[in-house]
């Protein structure tokens, strides 16, 4: 026993008004270095210790902040800056969606960080190890007992006169507490390699099996998630048509939704004669057809139309959309030539619409009239 | 800490005269605008009758529901300030006085009780197997007795025990106080219903109920610590200290939390769905000068509260809990203003001297009734087995 280092005295109480009374009595003796463990909080515990305020809400405060600052800025940024959509007619930023997210990231940063700053600055994580851990008073605490321990540390402490303040306190059960060897002048860092490998591998097998879990465990029978159906999928035969398709053909002279077959296919002249541009030269009509000219146009025929191709010399040059003829073109001739193609231009039918169309038109209309401009046509 | 001799042979303290004559004084002033302005405006005194009506129904009903509360849940720290709120629950024998002038003048209020326009409208007409005058005054009359009933049946027995001592009152309460609960749950949601969301007729919310019982928890906790803090002022409640101070600020900043997440659910499910037939109740309260109410609703009623009290030390401060208290029982008479008055004066705010006249008698009545109570009553349950544990709570 000598020549162990002592750590503290504690003393076993069997009420929590004796535990109270006890407490009282050794902050009345001047000691500091002291601590309680009781199977359950007591009511009016912090008063008698004379316990200042906990320091941990400050870290909850700055992290709950952290968290409800972060939710805002993130959705924020996802939903108004980086890839606005529309939902439900609501504007980009719209605070009321957003509140209840905020609100659990709030909490949740709160929590976590909390608990983590209890862990690190508080239990000193590292070091796992507690002299009074494993003892007969750990025991009896955690079960029903309400226990005190004086630190050896105190200034005050001298081991017979606690001994004898707990005898004078009724306690039923006062032990010595020792060092263990290996505790005496050990202290655990968080930079030790053991420590930081040890939180290398938790991370590592945390990520992992969530990694598992959401890619392959979720997805092991009877959770099959509905991937096999009783359905025939694109392009796979079929045993119940004669023909082994199955995909089927439309039924025959079935239109599709919003199609409008082109009449004038091969009819130039029927074109010319009868189509006429149902959109009026507005600003936004202009503006279109400029954007889709500029795109699929101008590659060839250039930017005024000249026919200054700036793919010259690795394909035909086309013919200039200025010249005599083009400008005499009626509206529905250049409306033909785009959708059915010439020579070597091919059909654009896929690549614009209708409307479209129509007001490339009307974009090459003012082209026309902007590089033969006539006197009148300044005034 | 061991059992005090003085809290058994207790005796009924004397209340300062000032504060009676105040009450009399409140209620006389009030009464006197009150006939005035229901010769000035009749509509509108009726609609200011509703809110102060609806706000000592608050007061009253959720005092009656903390008492209850205490008993089912086995609360031993509130047992010294449980006749407190017994005390503020005898408001629930004026408010059917009051229900009075508001029958007489209900085709003023509520669009509902017009048959012939109810006939005409379809959307009407459906409901009116519920909305119609007969059934809703057997509605108020049963919840009127219901509470009335459990009023008796708890308070009378906790009075009975100052003299007997017999701890089976108190084993009876809890039986009553846990029938209570779901009776008070369907009870306060009609009352809302019947009585404020009816005021639009078309519109509905199926939260409506949870939310006004949010703000009637706080009236009757913000009556409470008010009335709880000057008895500790006034040297009354000498062994209280700050942990139940603490347990009241705590409760208080709870419940101010709760009514704004109900709050901000009723609103965020409306503004998400975004139907006509739900968003025109709160349409009518973001145009025009109600904007500014319901802006300054979210502050006075939340931002302030919740600031005020969050701190520790805020909660145990007997002067600043006052301050809150008196506050929060101003945001709950203004959210009663809020959600009765647009329906009045749809172009814009009113506030007049009408609107000041009514709380006025309200907070004479309250205290009047509370003095006159406390009179005849020890305004600690001396015969409460748990009252001395109730006095030896700490935190």
């Amino acid at each position: 026993m000598d020549n162990k280092l002592l750590f503290a005295v504690t003393a076993l109480f069997n009420s929590p008004e004796e535990i109270l009374h006890a407490v009282r009595e050794v902050r009345l003796a001047g000691y500091t270095k002291y601590d309680v463990n009781t199977p359950y909080p007591l009511h009016g515990m912090d008063g008698a210790m004379k316990l200042k305020p906990s320091t941990l809400s400050y870290v909850a405060l700055v992290l709950g902040l952290t968290g409800t600052f972060s939710a805002l800025f993130f959705m924020w940024w996802v939903s108004a800056v980086n890839y606005p959509l529309v939902i439900g007619g609501k504007p980009y930023f719209s605070l009321p969606a957003f509140i209840p997210i905020t609100f659990e990231v709030t909490v949740l940063l709160a929590s976590i960080g909390t608990v983590v700053a209890m862990l690190f600055i508080y239990f000193k994580l590292p070091n796992n190890s507690y002299p009074l851990h494993d003892t007969e008073y750990m025991r009896s605490v955690s079960s029903d007992k309400f226990g005190i321990v004086i630190l050896a540390k105190d200034p005050l402490f001298d081991e017979d006169k606690v001994v004898s303040l707990f005898k004078d306190l009724r306690s039923g059960n006062i032990t010595s507490v020792y060092y263990e060897t290996e505790e005496i002048n050990v202290r655990h860092t968080v930079f030790e390699p053991k420590f930081l490998s040890f939180m290398a591998a938790t991370f590592i097998f945390t990520a992992a099996l969530t990694y598992f879990s959401l890619n392959y465990i979720l997805y092991w029978q009877p959770f099959n998630w509905m991937w096999f159906q009783n359905r025939v999928d694109a392009q796979s035969k079929s045993t119940y048509f004669s023909d082994g398709f199955g995909m089927r053909m439309p039924v025959e002279g079935s239109v599709a939704r919003g199609f409008i077959p082109y009449p004038y296919r091969g009819d130039q002249a029927s074109a010319s004669k009868y189509l006429v541009n149902p959109l009026v030269a507005s600003k936004e009509v202009l503006i279109k057809g400029q954007d889709k000219f500029n795109t699929f146009c101008s590659p060839c025929h250039g930017y005024f139309g000249k026919g200054d191709s700036r793919l010259r010399g690795q394909f035909p040059a086309p013919p200039s959309l200025q010249s005599e003829k083009v400008r005499n073109y009626k509206d529905g001739d250049i409306y033909h030539i785009i959708t059915v193609g010439q020579n070597i231009m091919p059909s654009y039918e896929k690549q614009i619409t209708r409307e479209e169309r129509w007001a490339i038109i009307h974009y090459i209309r003012a082209l026309q009239r902007s590089q033969n401009a006539k006197e009148s046509d300044v005034k | 800490m061991s059992f005090n001799q003085e809290n058994l042979n207790y005796r009924i303290k004397e209340f300062p005269r000032s504060l009676n004559l105040l009450g009399w004084g409140l209620l006389a002033l009030g009464v006197l605008l009150i006939v005035v302005s229901f010769f000035v405006d009749r509509t509108r005194s009726s609609f200011n009758i509703l809110v102060s009506f609806m706000f000592l129904m608050s007061i009253g009903l959720g005092s009656l529901f903390l008492v209850a509360l205490e008993y089912v849940a086995g609360a031993v720290w509130s047992t010294p300030i449980r006749r407190v709120s017994e005390f503020f629950s005898t408001i629930l024998f004026v408010i059917p006085l009051l229900a009075i002038p508001l029958y007489f003048s209900m085709h003023e209020i509520f669009h509902w009780s017009h048959t012939e326009i109810v006939r005409q409208e379809p959307a009407l007409s459906s409901k009116s197997p519920y909305l119609n005058v007969p059934f809703f005054v057997i509605r108020t009359l049963v919840c009127f007795a219901v509470w009335l009933l459990f009023y008796l049946l708890i308070v009378r027995n906790s009075e009975k025990q100052d003299k007997l001592k017999d701890q089976a009152l108190t084993t009876r309460n809890i039986r009553f106080s846990a029938i209570f609960m779901p009776v008070f749950a369907i009870t306060i949601t009609l009352a809302a219903v019947d009585w404020m969301m009816s005021l639009e007729p078309h519109w509905f919310s199926t939260i409506f109920g949870v939310y006004y019982f949010a703000g009637t928890i706080l009236a009757a906790l913000a009556s409470a610590t008010i009335a709880v803090v000057f008895f500790i002022k006034r040297g009354y409640f000498t062994n209280l200290r700050e942990d139940h101070l603490y347990s009241l600020g705590a409760l208080l900043f709870a419940f101010v939390n709760f009514w704004a997440y109900i709050a901000f659910s009723q609103y965020l499910l409306i503004w998400y769905a975004n139907l006509p037939e739900e968003t025109t109740w709160f349409l009518l309260r973001w145009q025009g000068s109600w904007k500014i109410v319901s802006i300054a609703l979210i502050v006075i009623h939340f931002v302030i509260p919740y600031f005020g009290l969050l701190s520790q030390p805020s909660k145990m401060n007997p002067g600043r809990l006052l301050f809150m208290s008196v506050w929060i029982l101003f945001a709950h008479l203004f959210d009663l203003y809020w959600l009765i008055m647009p329906t009045f004066s749809r172009r814009g705010v009113v506030l007049g001297w009408m609107e000041f006249a009514f709380p006025i008698a309200a907070v004479g009545i309250v205290i009047i009734l509370f003095t006159l109570k406390a009179k005849n009553t020890n305004i600690v349950p001396i015969g409460d087995p748990k009252l001395q544990r109730g006095l030896d709570f700490r935190l």
